[in-house]
């Protein structure tokens, strides 16, 4: 009995986020070469309104959130669409987040309790 | 009854590619390695005792430059993998080959640039900063140079006409880490070159 | 197998190289341990390496207790004492305790999931390779000073490696530059074998073994891989920064140019305390498997057992700073600390409770492997209790750098880890060298090493209290430290007789023990299915998981009162295997093919470090050798006969 008859059978835990038949259905849903070029649009545009707004002068606290947040927007966007996270098994975002929350707060414990500032 | 362990083929107790699996974990891995360099560079950020200081030295437009082609370059790698998804084998060696061009020309900014700063009194063993940015900078250099020697090395693989339709996992493990070296560029391009003490 | 090897002659390299891969792939010959991927081998291979180290290790703990147990003994001057401490306390954590557990997750993970290898056996071969090469190359600093003077070339610093000591102007030589690049090699090691054991125990288990079904030790093996991948990046960063700070003259640790030497205290205990789970719970992985076997009764409370070593592994990320209370860092800091260590506490005596409620009520047999386990389970608890006692403010203050903090951690990892793996020989080695160990012989070993340990390692928690600094190389009489030191000192030469012993245990049963069959324990996991030693491809059949447990659940049902009943022989569906000798052998499974390219991208490592230290060209040829052996294997294929 290979695993595939075994899993139809229903002994196995279905993989989660997965269901029979999804790895046809998802591979449909990755975004084609246009959508990835519009991407890459707004990555650079957003890339142009962080520079801007460096130059802009805004106050210090302002500034630090306005480029935090531009800078998460791009992260997260490379990450779900050019990484395909968003459209892949739930367990490879699983591995990928554990070390990234991992690295962030214990990073941002370690500097406070060091009396180090994360921005 | 013949399985073969370890390859490609083998269905797996989640469904999911062991390749893929394991490049995964590397890059949540890599979160920690990136996450301690950087969280030495904002400790010291403001605690080096000489200068020159970063207000100095860093040249905003040069290196937003820089920013923009390696992220041109995270394009150009999902086109080379959307390409040879549809089996377009000479789509993907063309964005291939420019995603490598596009990361050699972010090394060589980066290499004027470091070279830049010596001129300007900046090394290793000058101040703090100079300790921290040339080491938080030059291991993520050091990682987009392994990421053109990958790239290069599958655009001569493919030259040789080894990598087809079903071989486009090798692409997609390549673009992820390629993906990821850029995230890495983003946070280091916000935390350390536009948000200053 | 052997005998189908060809003996007709082969001419050409090409043809030689053939054949060396023919013959590693029959399992027969040096090949087969020059260019292995077997698991089981590479099993074999890391544990007899990392026992030679415990040994090395063992011999310099003796030198030291030898120096200690009169007041002003000169058996070994200052330096020797500072060098050898450290190298004592870095074998045995790096070299000895991880590839000891890493040995285990080898040879048993794919036999309890049901899998016939790794996911990534080549991966799996290059671990081992980069650990033995890192392993020599940190040995290797004795050598670098006039060793037959009695000057040793060792790093200094201690195995914490304290900034500012191990700085160039408080450590010169080269010592602490071979203990940095070392311990980075070996971090590489565990790395590689982190990721392919936590991809192997998601995708290799056999149909039916779901995570819940799995047995503990390989819960344990996920979550100390866990650890392993996010704990050993922080300290490859913390390794970089010494390098740089000692051979480019950077500033990290720098006071001078404004450098805080706080921050390597920092960076290794975020690495250090999940490295002290790494080291820990392997070992409560082998305990939670023997306890339920010789007690024949399941585990008890499975999912709280795997739950408390889950939190165990997120809570050891929120405690370092438990290491630093004498640092300066505030109340905040120290009391929120002081309460997180207090509750991983938590989860680790859930696992306490459990195990002896596994035991309670449960027929015992006490043969040596559930003498070990019960040895581990009341010493850990000791281990445990004082270290509850470390984790109060004020009282870790007195405690701070006495002996009576290496009391403690002796507890938890010779008491505990060591234990828990002498525990894992005695009853697993059976399954590999198809004989089992003297019982009489291992009751001598336990006895002797339980009255050895812990009088080595009590009398150190008094001489702590009386104010015994840790890593002093000697001390005045009339201080009341006399006795205690006496004790602890014939107590290690107690448990170095009990080593001893067992290694005449194993010699003895290789030559004339007795044969150990299948399933010598009335075992509970799939291991116990298969002959001893078992076949290259472990399984003939892939199992069919039903039940946690699965074997015990073949052999036995249950009557009214829960009480185990043997299944009538030749019921349900009998021996899986039995009958498997006559079935061939396993021809038409398809293996991975044996090689040696891990082992030629493993001989990198240690060739760039030396060139960091002595000659930047070595460094070049370091890396081609790196580039050769990663090339090779990417691009030859993983199975004979496969197209890339």
């Amino acid at each position: 009995m290979t695993l595939a008859e075994y899993r139809r059978r229903g002994g196995v835990e279905a993989p989660r986020g997965e269901e029979q038949g999804a790895e046809a259905a998802h591979a449909e849903r990755h975004p084609g070469p246009l959508e990835y070029a519009q991407i890459g649009l707004i990555l650079a545009l957003i890339t142009g309104v962080e520079v801007a707004i460096y130059y802009l002068g805004l106050a210090h606290t302002l500034l630090v959130i306005a480029l935090l947040v531009l800078s998460a927007t791009k992260f997260s966007m490379v990450v779900l669409w050019f990484m395909h996270l968003k459209f892949d098994n739930r367990l490879f975002s699983t591995m990928f987040i554990l070390g990234f929350i991992l690295a962030l707060s214990v990073f941002t414990v370690a500097l406070a309790t060091v009396g180090g500032k994360l921005v | 009854m013949a399985q073969a362990v370890g390859t490609a083929h083998l269905e797996t107790s989640t469904g999911l590619d062991n390749r893929k699996l394991l490049m995964w974990l590397f890059l949540g891995s890599e979160c920690l390695f990136f996450g301690s360099l950087i969280a030495a560079y904002l400790l010291y950020r403001d605690r080096s005792v000489a200068g020159p200081y970063p207000s100095d030295l860093f040249d905003i437009p040069f290196t937003s430059v820089s920013a923009f082609v390696l992220l041109m370059s995270s394009v150009s790698m999902v086109l080379a993998l959307a390409a040879i998804q549809r089996g377009n084998v000479r789509g993907m060696q063309i964005w291939l080959f420019t995603t490598a061009t596009l990361g050699l020309l972010f090394l060589s900014g980066q290499a004027f640039e470091f070279t830049e700063f010596n001129h300007e009194g900046l090394s290793l063993s000058t101040n703090l900063f100079g300790t921290t940015f040339f080491v938080l900078t030059g291991f993520h250099g050091a990682h987009v140079t392994i990421g053109v020697l990958i790239l290069l090395s599958l655009f001569t693989v493919s030259l040789q006409g080894r990598i087809q339709q079903k071989d486009s996992l090798n692409v997609e493990l390549a673009g992820l880490y390629w993906h990821f070296v850029d995230i890495v560029w983003i946070v280091i391009f916000t935390l350390v070159y536009l948000i200053q003490p | 197998m052997a005998t189908e090897w060809p003996q007709t002659r082969r001419t050409g390299l090409a043809d030689a190289l053939r054949g060396a891969r023919e013959m590693a792939d029959q399992h027969y010959g040096i090949w087969s341990w020059i260019a292995p991927v077997d698991h089981k081998r590479i099993g074999v291979m890391y544990g007899v390496t990392a026992f030679i180290f415990f040994l090395a290790g063992g011999i310099e703990a003796l030198l030291l207790r030898t120096q200690l147990i009169v007041p002003n003994a000169g058996v070994l001057n200052h330096d020797q004492y500072n060098r050898i401490l450290t190298m004592h306390g870095t074998t045995m954590v790096f070299l000895v305790i991880m590839p000891l557990s890493a040995a285990f997750f080898n040879l048993m993970t794919p036999l309890m999931i049901g899998a016939r290898d790794v996911a990534f056996p080549r991966l799996n071969a290059f671990s081992y390779w980069v650990f033995l090469a890192g392993g020599i190359f940190l040995n290797a600093s004795f050598f670098t000073k006039d060793i037959f003077s009695g000057e040793l070339g060792a790093p200094d610093c201690g195995w914490t490696c304290y900034s500012t000591l191990s700085s160039k102007a408080f450590s010169p030589g080269h010592g602490v530059d071979f203990w940095a690049l070392g311990v980075q090699i070996l971090g590489i090691a565990s790395l590689a074998s982190g990721f392919n054991f936590i991809v192997t125990i998601l995708n290799m288990r056999a149909p039916g073994m779901t995570l819940f079904r799995m047995p503990l030790f390989v819960w344990m093996t996920l979550v100390t891989s866990f650890l392993i991948i996010f704990a050993m990046p922080v300290i490859a960063v913390a390794l970089f920064e010494l390098i740089f700070d000692r051979l480019f003259n950077a500033n990290f640790f720098n006071p001078d140019k404004g450098g805080n030497p706080l921050l390597w205290q920092h960076m290794f205990w975020l690495f250090g305390h999940p490295e002290v789970y790494i080291l820990i719970l392997p070992a409560m992985g082998i305990v939670s498997e023997i306890l339920p076997t010789f007690s024949r009764k399941p585990l008890f409370g499975y999912p709280f057992v795997v739950f408390s070593g889950i939190a165990i592994g997120f809570m050891s990320w929120g405690v370092w700073v438990h290491h630093m209370y004498t640092t300066g860092l505030g109340t905040v800091a120290n009391s929120a600390f002081g309460i997180s260590t207090i509750l991983i506490g938590v989860p680790t005596g859930v696992k306490v409770l459990n195990w002896m409620a596994t035991m309670w009520g449960g027929s015992l047999s006490l043969k040596a492997p559930m003498m070990f386990a019960v040895g581990f389970v009341a010493m850990f608890t000791i281990g445990g209790l004082s270290g509850v006692t470390h984790s109060v403010v004020p009282s870790d203050y007195q405690q701070q750098d006495t002996y009576y903090v290496v009391a403690h951690f002796h507890y938890v990892l010779f008491g505990g880890a060591i234990f828990a793996l002498f525990a894992g020989f005695y009853y697993w080695l059976p399954k590999f060298t198809g004989k089992l160990l003297d019982d009489r012989l291992g009751q001598i070993h336990f006895w002797l090493m339980l009255i050895g340990f812990n009088l080595t390692f009590f009398p150190m928690h008094i001489s702590g209290l009386l104010g015994m600094p840790r890593r002093i190389s000697t001390y005045s009489e009339g201080q009341g430290w006399d006795i205690w030191n006496m004790l602890s000192t014939i107590g290690a030469f107690t448990i170095a007789t009990s080593i001893l012993i067992f290694m005449i245990n194993v010699i003895y049963s290789l030559r004339r023990g007795e044969a150990a069959g299948y399933d010598p324990w009335d075992g509970r996991t799939l291991e116990w299915t298969i002959p001893s030693p078992p076949p290259h491809y472990n399984f003939e059949k892939i199992p069919v998981v039903h039940a946690r447990d699965p074997f015990w659940h073949e052999k036995y049902t249950e009557d009214e009162q829960g009480r185990p009943i043997p299944v009538v022989a030749g019921a349900a569906n009998g021996h899986p295997d039995e009958a498997h000798e006559e079935h061939g052998g396993g021809h038409g499974i398809h293996m991975p093919s044996p090689s040696y390219f891990p082992l030629i991208a493993a001989l990198g490592f240690p060739i760039m470090a030396t060139g960091l230290i002595y000659d930047y060209a070595l460094v070049a040829v370091g890396a081609a050798v790196l580039f050769v052996g990663i090339y090779g294997w990417a691009l030859e294929p993983a199975t004979e006969g496969e197209e890339a």
